[in-house]
């Protein structure tokens, strides 16, 4: 009997150092996406060493962190930022490995572009030095992020040293009332169990709730693993995963196809295999999440109230809670709906899928900005997305209604690049993560989902989307 | 990577829960391509009262005089002291490259984040976890004696307190013996690369497409 986890462990297990259960092993690595940010360092590594990639067709590459999501024809102005895409282009041409280059229509956020080329197939394992990598396990993937010295690692060994997880199964069951999304869910669990609750664990997400998702839902929700504090989250494959990937430039054809979408369907817990967890959720209890504070932990539901520290014994938590509700301009006990906003952000790998983009686009059609809000933006995962908004009209839909429409890439979610929050501006965020100063120094993050970020935008200040449409 | 063994060091508490790499180290410093320099900006948006961009002369910036590491007596402290789920977030490795070119050789926590914990071995960086109890009565004993340091040895797995209350912890008995020796976990996998070569090739066989 074994959880999904045991089987992706297992099948790339090529060595363990000891003969305990708990040891590390040497796991082999199927796929290695590369960005700009993580990646110098670790070539230059390579180098010093007199060392080369172990298996170039793994490695895809793309810049997505420091790009401009305003006109690009001139480049990059910021020249530190420049360098690193740059270095990023020179360290792909001199080993030959694949990149899609800052104007390739098929350029975008890095866990946006892996499954939409195909890149990412169930049973896999996926590295990429950038945490959000827990993204691909929607496809049944071991997907997780490391830091620079294991993408080194990863690129000279194609293997990494690695501990076991232990597992940890979210079961969401029942049906997600409208305007609740997997967002919420995420969102919800991490209220539930707290950024730390999945430290140690890989998460598989289960339930009747969750085969209902589509597969740009269940990236959604393994995206987010993380800010639960797990490595990796994952999904079992079913019909809704094998359909998203047929047809993909990188994925199998023909015979081929037969015979993965055979092993790809044993990518799934056995009946009665034990986790070390369990975590219930009720789906039509989830309602729509915002965050009020610093960490992603710090959530409640759009008909709740900013908490009241004073409620609270443990000294540590009050601490931490007076110190971000100080931090995020937020008096204790005031209704969600009472937050008035000054930006509006729609992107990042979390929610700047097409789906994504049609949702929030059904809720401001025929709407306006109100007049409090600065900016309010949009910036597609990819280039491919961006071009199939445009097919289907949700440029103008976004622009109509006040918005901008941007060009691709991880823009405001870590404001590496121009888009970001002036000290205190309040923003209603599609991304990830809402610690101090993430979406630029002294800006205040308030997560949700992209049809609540949209809502917001129209009303001025956070509203329940399930009451406007 | 340096070799870790031992380490009698001043102890510098940072008593906040849920510290995030943000936090760490803000991301206008990520866009470096160098491994070094980034411990002028640990922990930069709170330890100074402007904002920091890159290539800026830190020695010309205003520091947060409230800011534990500004305090002259945690000068040339070498333990960190935190809280709970250290290190989370995201996955860079500036991080710990940013706490260890500050001068800190060991972070002391109830707990850190996967990732995290993971890269500082990688640089041998030594993250010992310890019980929230422990971890609270040292917050308690560092605030109230100046000077006060800790001794930490690895071979013994021990944290020796000034009074010399021993306190005993968990590391994983491979990291412990790559941290001690100094070992290049690139070159150690590479003697392995046989086997990972017999690997590759069965899974070549057995699943063409993703070779392709």
């Amino acid at each position: 009997m074994q959880t999904l986890y045991d089987k992706l462990w297992q099948s790339h297990v090529v060595h363990e150092e000891s003969d305990k259960p708990d040891g590390m092993a040497l796991l082999y690595i199927d796929r290695h996406l590369v960005h700009e940010v993580t990646s110098p360092q670790a070539f230059e590594g390579l180098r010093l060493a007199g060392r080369k990639p172990w298996r170039l067709d793994s490695i895809l590459a793309v810049a997505d962190h420091n790009v401009p999501t305003t006109e690009r024809s001139h480049g990059i102005s910021d020249p530190i930022s420049r360098l690193q895409v740059e270095t990023l282009d020179q360290n792909c041409a001199d080993l030959g490995i694949t990149e899609f280059k800052m104007n390739d229509l098929r350029q975008g956020i890095v866990h946006v572009i892996g499954p939409e080329q195909g890149a990412t197939l169930p049973g896999m394992t996926v590295v990429c030095g950038d945490s959000h990598t827990s993204t691909h396990g929607a496809f049944a993937c071991l997907a997780f992020g490391i830091g620079t010295s294991e993408v080194e690692h990863a690129l000279a060994t194609q293997c990494l040293l690695l501990k076991k997880a232990k597992a940890m199964q979210v079961l969401v069951e029942g049906q997600l009332g409208h305007g609740v999304t997997a967002k919420d869910i995420a969102l919800a669990v991490i209220g539930k169990i707290g950024t730390a609750g999945g430290t140690g664990y890989a998460i598989e997400f289960a339930g009747s709730a969750i085969r209902a998702l589509s597969m740009e839902a269940r990236m959604t929700l393994c995206n987010m693993a993380i800010e639960a504090g797990a490595r990796a989250g994952m999904i079992a494959v079913d019909d809704i995963t094998i359909d998203y990937i047929k047809g993909r430039p990188f994925a199998p054809k023909g015979e081929l196809w037969e015979k993965a979408v055979a092993y790809w369907r044993t990518l799934k817990s056995d009946e009665g295999a034990t986790f070390e967890q369990v975590v219930r959720l009720d789906a039509a209890q989830v309602k729509p999440q915002v965050t009020w504070g610093t960490s992603p932990e710090m959530v409640t539901t759009v008909d709740g109230r900013v908490p009241d520290p004073s409620q609270i014994d443990d000294v540590v938590k009050r601490h931490d809670m007076e110190r971000a509700l100080k931090y995020m301009g937020l008096t204790p006990n005031m209704p969600i709906s009472k937050i008035r906003l000054d930006k509006i952000f729609i992107g990042s790998c979390t929610n700047s899928r097409i789906e994504d983009l049609r949702a929030a686009a059904e809720v401001v059609k025929g709407r306006h900005i109100a007049a409090n809000i600065k900016l309010a933006m949009v910036v597609p995962g990819s280039g491919l997305v961006k071009h199939q908004a445009e097919q289907e009209g949700l440029d103008k839909i976004f622009r109509d209604a006040g918005f901008e429409w941007r060009e691709p890439g991880c823009s405001m979610c870590l404001a590496m690049n121009d888009d970001r929050l002036a000290p205190g501006e309040r923003c209603a965020s599609t991304s990830n993560r809402n610690f101090e100063g993430r979406q630029g120094p002294g800006g205040r993050t308030h997560l949700v989902s992209p049809v609540m970020a949209a809502a917001a935008a129209v009303a001025g200040h956070f509203v329940d989307v399930r009451e406007i449409y | 990577m340096e070799k870790f063994h031992s380490c009698k060091g001043l102890v510098a508490p940072l008593d906040r829960a849920n510290i995030d790499t943000d936090a760490i180290i803000p991301k206008q410093f990520l866009k470096s391509i160098k491994r070094s320099g980034f411990g002028q900006n640990l922990f930069d948006e709170w330890r100074y009262l402007d904002h920091g961009e890159p290539g800026m002369d830190v020695t010309q910036r205003r520091l947060n005089p409230d800011f534990i590491l500004n305090q002259l007596r945690y000068r040339g402290a070498q333990i960190l002291l935190a809280r709970a789920n250290f290190g989370c977030g995201s996955s860079r490795e500036h991080a710990p490259w940013a706490l260890q070119d500050y001068g800190f050789r060991v972070i002391i926590a109830p707990s850190f984040a996967d990732i995290f914990f993971s890269n500082c071995f990688k640089i041998g960086l030594l993250p010992i976890v310890l019980d929230t109890s422990i971890v609270d009565r040292i917050f308690h004993e560092v605030s109230s004696t100046e000077g006060y340091c800790l001794t930490v040895n690895l071979e013994e797995q021990t944290v020796t307190t000034p009074s010399g209350e021993i306190c005993t912890f968990d590391v994983d008995p491979f990291r412990k013996h790559c941290l001690l020796n100094g070992l290049d976990e690139i070159g150690l996998t590479l003697q392995d690369a046989d086997k990972i070569k017999v690997f590759e090739e069965k899974r070549r066989t057995e699943q063409p497409w993703l070779f392709a």
